[in-house]
């Protein structure tokens, strides 16, 4: 495997007593994208929150295993969750932006760094939410509140802020799913857009999603990986049994 | 055929009973309208006395500096000047909640944000249980251990505004805090979450993101605070000194639109013009009520349209 940016070892992570991921293996390229499928329950999420540290937020929540992101370990004593956070970034399922205006949320990122200069700001503003796809139709309304935008734009928001702070790798947990079919084509469209500017880490539980969009497809279930391939081969000769029930739609 | 159309037509069980439900409801509804409109035509009623029976100057009413009801002053006209007691009512309800603001605020992030954890298990009952000491509890501690120690540090009697602000802070910032803390844990958690994700630290999201997304509510307990503050009645009799002057500092006697009010109730003559003035007092006090209640009324509002 050529220059992996994120690689992931033997993760194990437990809620409590209750292991949740067994002994997970996958490593990433840098850029392109990854796509995570399963059934519900099956720890994509738990999976990718673990990438950023998110668990942290949670108590009783115990993770092991071995997590190297540019050459350093992310669950290492010392690590800057906060810098982490930077570098990898993460898209919820619901769209989210914060009760200020469009600006102010993709520019929240940058401030909080420390970002005073008000053209560098404009600019990568407007960088972000060109990235995202979203520029043409909040251009005008900048100012108004996110939360008077359509849950796609909203969406598509809160993708700029977090591209606003340049991460090195986007991790979005099911960002379509509360979303109507246009609406995700634009969130997909979104991601194709920054594909080779990113490494992009989708939970998804539309299958033709992960396969319009994404390099890779990992299978997860029950906790396990397993499998991953390039996502035209998964759909179309997976190695597992288990793949092919559920790809087929047998379970979950 | 008939049949059908029979019980198409009757009244069903089910109607009825949504009709006597109905009635009683409407019922209740009505009787609290008729309590809470005769209140308002009671004390304006007898309040406006003061104005167009006993004659009295509207703005030498609001705006006088002497309150000396049953003694004419040298124009011959009743020492009935309510600037004291408005003014020392506004003074302790404000500075109370300023005082308490920060308190309130700072325990609420601490219950909600810092500890949660040991904010539900302990703050939390705690802080439930100063809500529900009654009033003269307070004054009962604000006699026996402020006042003292304010006249042992300032001097002169104790009494006066910095003793009610005291006792009033105590009393109002449970109400605060707990209010403060029901709008902290309304704040989504995707906030939380979305800001540590972008490389918040705890304390930027919490004051970026959490305390604006707040601001509504907060605000909301500040004006509930300061509406409990305004109308406290007997705690603040116990403490401020109830001189009908012009609080000359924060240490000297003062009084405030309550305590003149409970002071002076039983020993008028209803309908006397002694008695009408008080009845203005308590008409200021129900509209400032109203106020209060127009105020969080707007900031919910406001909230919404976010
Ligand atoms: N906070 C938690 N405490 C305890 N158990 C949890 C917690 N969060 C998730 N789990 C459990 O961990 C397992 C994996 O859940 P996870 O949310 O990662 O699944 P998922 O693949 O993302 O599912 P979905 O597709 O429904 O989002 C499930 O069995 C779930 O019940
Ligand atoms: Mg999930």
């Amino acid at each position: 495997m050529t220059s992996s940016i994120l690689t992931t070892e033997n993760v194990k992570l437990y809620y409590g007593d209750k292991e949740a991921l067994h002994d997970i293996n996958l490593s990433f390229p840098e850029k392109g994208i990854t796509a995570l499928i399963g059934p519900s329950g099956s720890g994509k999420s738990t999976y990718i929150r673990a990438i950023n540290r998110m668990h942290d937020l949670t108590d009783g929540v115990t993770v092991t295993g071995n997590f190297m992101f540019k050459g350093k370990n992310i669950y290492a004593p010392t690590t800057d969750t906060v810098a982490l956070r930077k570098e990898i970034g993460m898209v919820f399922q619901q769209p989210n932006p914060f009760p200020f205006s469009v600006y102010d949320n993709v520019a929240f990122g940058l401030r909080i760094a420390g970002e005073k200069n008000k053209a560098v700001i404009d600019e990568k503003v407007e960088k972000a939410l060109k990235q995202a796809a979203v520029w043409d139709e909040v251009k005008d309304v900048l100012n108004k509140s996110a939360l008077s935008l359509s849950g796609g734009q909203q969406q598509r928001v809160s993708i700029a802020r977090t591209l606003a702070v340049s991460p090195d790798i986007l991790l979005l947990d099911e960002p379509t799913s509360a979303l109507d079919p246009v609406s995700s084509h634009k969130i997909e469209e979104t991601l194709m857009n920054i594909r080779n500017d990113y490494t992009i880490i989708i939970v998804t539980h539309n299958m033709s999603q992960a396969s319009r969009i994404s390099d890779r497809t990992a299978f997860f279930m029950d906790g396990n990986l397993i499998e991953i391939s390039p996502t035209k081969e998964l759909f179309t000769e997976p190695k597992e049994q288990a793949t092919q029930d559920y790809i087929s739609g047998r379970f979950g | 055929m008939d049949q059908i159309r029979e019980s198409l037509l009757k009244t069903s069980v089910a109607t009825k009973k949504e009709r006597f439900g109905k009635t009683i409801t409407m019922a209740a509804l009505i009787l609290i309208g008729l309590v809470v409109i005769s209140i308002f035509y009671f004390v304006a009623s007898k309040g406006l006395a003061t104005f167009f029976t006993d004659k009295i100057n509207f703005w030498d009413f609001m705006t006088g500096k002497t309150w000396n009801p049953s003694t004419n002053g040298s124009n011959g006209k009743p020492q009935v000047g309510a600037l004291p007691m408005i003014t020392g009512s506004f003074m302790i309800t404000v500075l109370s909640a300023i005082v308490a603001t920060p308190f309130a605020i700072g325990t609420a992030i601490f219950m909600t944000e810092i500890s949660p954890k040991y904010g539900a298990k302990i703050l939390q009952p705690v802080i439930e249980l100063l809500v529900g000491i009654p009033s003269v509890v307070y004054g009962f501690i604000g006699l026996t251990v402020v006042v003292p120690f304010i006249r042992s540090i300032f001097g002169g009697s104790g009494f006066g505004v910095l003793s009610g602000t005291v006792v009033l802070f105590v009393m109002i910032l449970p109400t605060v805090t707990s209010m403060t803390v029901d709008t902290l844990r309304s704040v989504p958690q995707y906030y939380r979450e979305s800001a540590l994700a972008i490389g918040a630290t705890q304390w930027q999201a919490i004051y970026k993101v959490i305390l604006r997304a707040a601001t509504p509510g907060i605000l909301t307990a500040i004006v509930f605070g300061m509406a409990r503050a305004f109308g406290e009645a007997l705690a603040v009799q116990m403490v401020v000194g109830n001189a009908a002057i012009m609080p000359q500092n924060l240490t000297s006697p003062a009084s405030t639109l309550t305590s003149i009010l409970t002071m002076g109730i039983g020993n008028t003559v209803m309908g006397s013009m002694q008695n009408d003035v008080l009845w203005t007092l308590a008409l200021i006090l129900l509209v400032m009520s109203l106020i209060f209640n127009i105020i969080i009324r707007l900031i919910g509002k406001k909230g919404e349209l976010k």
